[in-house]
């Protein structure tokens, strides 16, 4: 196998745009949650691109891609990144050096993690998020990117279908999310009602701005070439997400006015469910994937809110159920004309992919939801989640950092 | 003296400047604050839904008036900050021992 160029380049230059998503998602939640823990908001992102990156190159990648043990994970082979050099391997991208691939999934588990982080802002511990980092992505990330990609695996031998990770980030996040924002418990004053105000929502607006900018490096990345399936999904992918921040426009419009945070959020919810398919639909279904999504996302946010679960900035309704309807979104949509590694979907009158496709998301719910909940109870009776009454009520950015975002009489 | 504090509709800052100046009171302070009356806030949209902002914007304005001339400010100033509607604000008349100006050190009513 000989490194080819182009393809290279565009892997590198996708995987620095992913990398970049995550101090998009540390500004999306900053800027939605109160401004006495807005740093500390940011930190719970930040702090994912110096732990997780870590971890990845001593053992995460190899657990997620090594030669498969049993079809649910992947052996020690390439700990410490052994065999994993400038070459190509033998088994992904196989015409990018193998380091570039695996710098390129690097940045995919960063993001998966910061993302949770949203669900509990403003009373989780910092130490405790660091921990829950380093145990999450070992126990959760890497045996789902295992199934999903890996290969060898289970899912792969059955043939789920997930282009950039709708099953392996969206949905293992916003799943994990739920349960580990239900163990944390809500924050003081959810419950009275107390009113919640976003610090700053032009800062939501840029980290949306900036996430949007990445995915295109997540998923026309995720063709790990830069011809025509990498342009296909880049295409695919804008069109998913400009219908889904239009219609969640809409539906604030149909509420009470147009808002930004809202068209804010609805562009992520498109991005979000055009992830898995991204490479295996045509282009315009991004336009009823994207509105669906948006719907879908809209009404799963405004449930959470009745139930009384202070998921705070909404990771399981937009990310998870997202994710989740772009998983089987690309079971109905996909064509094998637009990607021959694909399949045809219920569509094109295979409607067994779209079981294949219910199947990996039912999996991937399950085992999320049970691991993150074990993974939260051990935390929780060892060193605590939750940060004491008194800091929370001081605010994060103090009582964990000792630093606050707006400060001084003097300017 | 006393000082008269006006908490007003934030809109209404020239048309209040504008009645002082015509009655010859040129110096005040002003701040943005946050508070509530009768209105009780407003809605603004969170991604879905609404929450209830309880405090909202006015602007206070501090000016230190002649005991002579109380009654004749505290009704220009209503006059010109009203639109007869809630969260039209409130004028508060506070006493005062002195006021010194701190460039020449003149204190009392010259001072003002």
């Amino acid at each position: 196998m000989s490194v080819n160029a182009a393809d290279t380049a565009w892997l590198l230059i996708s995987a620095a745009l992913v990398m970049l998503m995550t101090p998009g998602v540390a500004l999306f939640y900053g800027g939605m949650v109160r401004r006495k823990s807005v740093l500390s908001t940011i930190t719970m992102s930040f702090a994912a691109l110096a732990v997780v990156a870590l971890i990845w190159v001593l053992y995460g990648y190899s657990l997620s891609f090594a030669p498969d043990i049993a079809g649910i994970i992947g052996g020690l082979d390439w700990v410490g990144l052994r065999q994993v050099g400038q070459t190509p391997s033998s088994v992904y991208a196989s015409t990018v050096p193998h380091l570039a691939f695996m710098i390129f999934q690097a940045m995919f588990a960063i993001i998966t993690v910061a993302l949770i982080t949203g669900a509990v802002v403003e009373r989780m511990k910092f130490s405790a998020i660091l921990v829950f980092s380093v145990l999450w992505l070992t126990v959760v990330y890497c045996p789902v990117a295992h199934w999903v990609w890996g290969s060898g695996s289970w899912m792969a031998r059955l043939g789920v279908l997930d282009f950039a990770g709708g099953i392996v980030v969206h949905i293992s996040a916003g799943v994990s999310a739920l349960v580990l924002a239900s163990l944390v418990g809500p924050r003081k004053g959810f419950r009275e009602k107390e009113p919640m105000e976003p610090n700053n929502i032009p800062m939501v607006a840029l980290g949306a701005g900036l996430l949007w900018f990445g995915w295109f490096g997540f998923n026309a990345g995720s063709a790990l070439t830069s011809g025509g399936l990498a342009s296909s999904a880049f295409v695919t992918t804008n069109i998913s997400a400009a219908a889904a921040a239009f219609t969640w426009m809409m539906l604030s419009w149909r509420q009470q006015r147009p808002s930004l945070l809202g068209t804010a959020t609805g562009a992520i919810a498109g991005l979000a469910a055009i992830t898995p398919a991204a490479g295996f639909v045509p282009p315009l279904s991004g336009i009823p994937i994207g509105i669906v999504a948006a719907l879908i996302c809209y009404y799963c946010m405004l449930f959470r809110m009745k139930r009384g679960i202070d998921e705070s900035l909404d990771v399981w309704a937009v990310h998870g159920m997202g994710g989740t309807w772009g998983a089987l979104a690309t079971g109905i949509f996909a064509s094998a004309a637009i990607n021959s590694a694909g399949a045809n979907g219920l569509i094109l009158g295979n409607a067994l992919q779209l079981a294949k496709q219910f199947a990996g998301v039912a999996s991937v719910w399950a085992f999320a939801f049970i691991a993150t909940w074990i993974l939260g109870k051990v935390i929780d009776v060892t060193i605590g989640l939750r940060v004491t009454r008194t800091e929370e009520t001081v605010g994060l950015d103090i009582s964990q950092h000792g630093e606050r975002a707006y400060g001084g009489v003097l300017r | 003296m006393k000082k008269i504090e006006a908490i007003i509709r934030e809109e209404k800052l020239e048309c209040v400047k504008r009645v002082l100046e015509e009655n010859s009171y040129f110096g005040m302070t002003v701040s943005e604050v946050s508070g509530r009356g009768r209105q009780k806030g407003l809605s603004l949209q969170w991604r879905v839904g609404e929450y209830r902002v309880d405090f909202l914007p006015k602007l206070k304005i501090e000016v230190v008036v002649l005991d002579e001339d109380v009654s004749k400010i505290l009704h220009a100033i209503a006059n010109s900050a009203r639109i007869d509607e809630m969260g039209d604000g409130k004028i508060f008349v506070v006493p005062l021992d002195n006021a010194v100006r701190i460039r020449t050190g003149e204190d009392g009513d010259n001072a003002i």
